[in-house]
């Protein structure tokens, strides 16, 4: 596995976390986060549930400032922008929710077109073709007229993934986009999160903890564990690799680095106090 | 025994003291939300479309149990009131009784006591539900501020519909008590109508009642949009806030009730 990620040249670099500590009141949930993303790629940040990538996701965002270390995205630290140099970077940023989290009160096609008419003065008969665009990519040109309670869970994804894209964004950043999907439209999520990048020129930051369908999408991969990053490569490195938490990790053993058992007293003493 | 005593109390006061900053520390919380709104206020009026359909949720749709409620209050006070003026033979004055005990107090408290619980809660669960299905946060990250997307138009909604639904309150409680003073007990139509109209005063009367109004408007869609923007993103955290903005704005309104009758119609004010 490479001991770091691969130098590059700073303008390559999309996103940069270097060193970064992180934690709620005295709770820590980052510690030490390096990693180098490059441009034009799909990166997966991998680990299991509440182990700190979102929060990740969030300091990459802006949405949280980290206690130490830098976050630079597009050459600008995240941290010391104001409100409006954030907003105007957010611009250029698309992030796909867990969930969706499209607006409910809003049809399908207002939720694509929602960006388009905040940002730009667009003549309405542009706007309509660019969200179809953005829609049929995505196969649900059909769907335009729905309201986000008609569509099925692996639709709404969709429908977030165009309104993500809607801007043509530099930076796509996906929340667990594979969470709860049955495999058909897990295959598609993911197909689309490539086909998406490549055609449009994006940079992909996916947060998942779905191993498999990561390493057929993706250029490189870090493994989160504990707020630290323990292990990363290309997904062939991963795939070759001898790590004990990435065998756990790959192969769903319930048991390795990551205990089966939350920490407890001794089960012995535990059942036989009383005796 | 002792020493536990006095751990007892040291704990009791430590949970007051954590209880009271926390208490502090949420009003200050509201206070600067409430200015942001108050910031964002352009931004809301400068695409008016949003804040019309807020009045429309807020507002329209609070039309009937508005005009139903203030017809059967009219109709009460009419009935009630009658019992009383007639035993000292001022029966014709019902009509004044009756649009004063609306115009000053009970238009501008029933309806907002009514407008808390049918648009205040609506709104602090719809917001409360945008926050825990990441619609806020996702708003933000397409660098839109909720605060003026989404809040500053429910909350101007709020303000504005409140008034006329009081006055709407009102007109329908006159009404009432017009039905059941003229048409059923039979008080003289035309003494009814008069006296009312000698009687109520345009600006002490009036004037206060749309004053009160328009602050009640202001303290229930303030509580409601706040309590709905820092409700705990779980399905407890929004049920919890919006009974929390039913109880507390309530509250609000009867205690800024008294408040507001003091300043205005004490002291000789209305002579």
């Amino acid at each position: 596995m490479a001991a770091s990620a691969p130098a590059a040249a700073r303008s390559e670099i999309a996103v940069e976390l270097a060193n970064v500590t992180f934690g709620y009141d005295r709770r820590p949930v980052l510690t030490g986060i390096s990693m180098s993303i490059l441009r034009g790629k799909v990166v997966a940040i991998m680990g299991g549930s509440g182990c700190g990538k979102t929060t990740i996701l969030r300091l990459i965002g802006g949405q949280l400032k980290p206690q130490s270390g830098r976050v630079i995205v597009a050459g600008q630290s995240i941290p010391d922008l104001d409100r409006e140099a954030l907003y105007t970077l957010r611009r250029r940023f698309g992030m796909l929710f867990q969930f969706g989290a499209l607006f409910t009160d809003m049809s399908v096609y207002e939720n694509v077109a929602f960006a388009l008419r905040e940002h730009t003065d667009l003549p309405e008969e542009l706007v309509r073709d660019l969200v179809l665009m953005k829609l049929h990519a995505v196969g649900l040109r059909g769907a335009a007229h729905l309201m986000p309670s008609e569509l099925s869970g692996g639709m709404a994804r969709r429908v977030a993934l165009a309104r993500a894209v809607a801007l043509d964004p530099m930076l796509v950043m996906y929340d667990e986009p594979f969470a709860g999907l049955d495999p058909i439209s897990l295959g598609v999520i993911g197909q689309m999160i490539r086909r998406l990048n490549d055609a449009l020129g994006i940079t992909s930051v996916v947060v998942t903890h779905d191993v498999y369908e990561s390493l057929k999408i993706v250029d490189y991969m870090y493994f989160v564990s504990e707020g630290k990053i323990i292990a990363h490569g290309t997904a062939q490195e991963v795939r070759a690799s001898g790590d004990a938490f990435v065998r756990q990790f790959v192969n769903g053993a319930p048991d390795g680095p990551v205990p089966f058992h939350y920490p407890a007293s001794s089960y012995r003493s535990e059942l036989f106090a009383r005796a | 025994m002792l020493s536990s005593a006095v751990t007892g109390i040291a704990d009791g006061l430590r949970r007051l003291g954590a209880a009271s900053i926390a208490s502090v520390a949420k009003l200050g919380y509201a206070a600067r939300f409430g200015i942001a709104v108050f910031q964002h206020t352009p931004a809301a009026f400068g695409r008016l479309h949003l804040t019309v359909r807020e009045i429309y949720f807020a507002g329209v749709l609070s039309l009937i149990i508005i005009a139903v409620s203030g017809m059967f209050v009219g109709m009460v006070l009419a009935l009630q009131g009658y019992e009383t003026l007639q035993r000292f033979g001022a029966s014709e004055s019902l009509g004044v009784l009756v649009a004063l005990s609306l115009v000053r107090e009970l238009g501008p408290v029933v309806a907002g006591l009514l407008f808390a619980s049918r648009a205040g809660s609506a709104i602090t669960a719809e917001i409360g539900l945008m926050k825990a299905t990441e619609q806020l946060s996702a708003m933000e990250m397409m660098a839109v501020d909720p605060v003026a997307r989404v809040v500053a138009p429910r909350f101007w909604g709020g303000v504005l519909s409140m008034p006329l639904l009081a006055a709407l309150f009102s007109a329908m409680g006159i009404f009432g008590g017009y039905v059941v003073g003229v048409q059923l007990i039979g008080v003289d139509a035309g003494a009814f109508w008069s006296q009312m109209q000698a009687a109520v005063d345009l600006r002490n009367d009036i004037l206060n009642g749309v004053i009160k109004s328009l602050v009640f408007g202001v303290a229930v869609t303030w509580i409601a949009v706040f309590e709905g923007y820092d409700a705990p993103p779980t399905a407890e955290g929004v049920s919890r806030a919006t009974t929390r903005t039913v109880v507390t704005s309530s509250l609000a309104i009867l205690f800024l009730d008294f408040i507001l009758t003091a300043l205005m119609f004490t002291g000789g004010t209305h002579q």
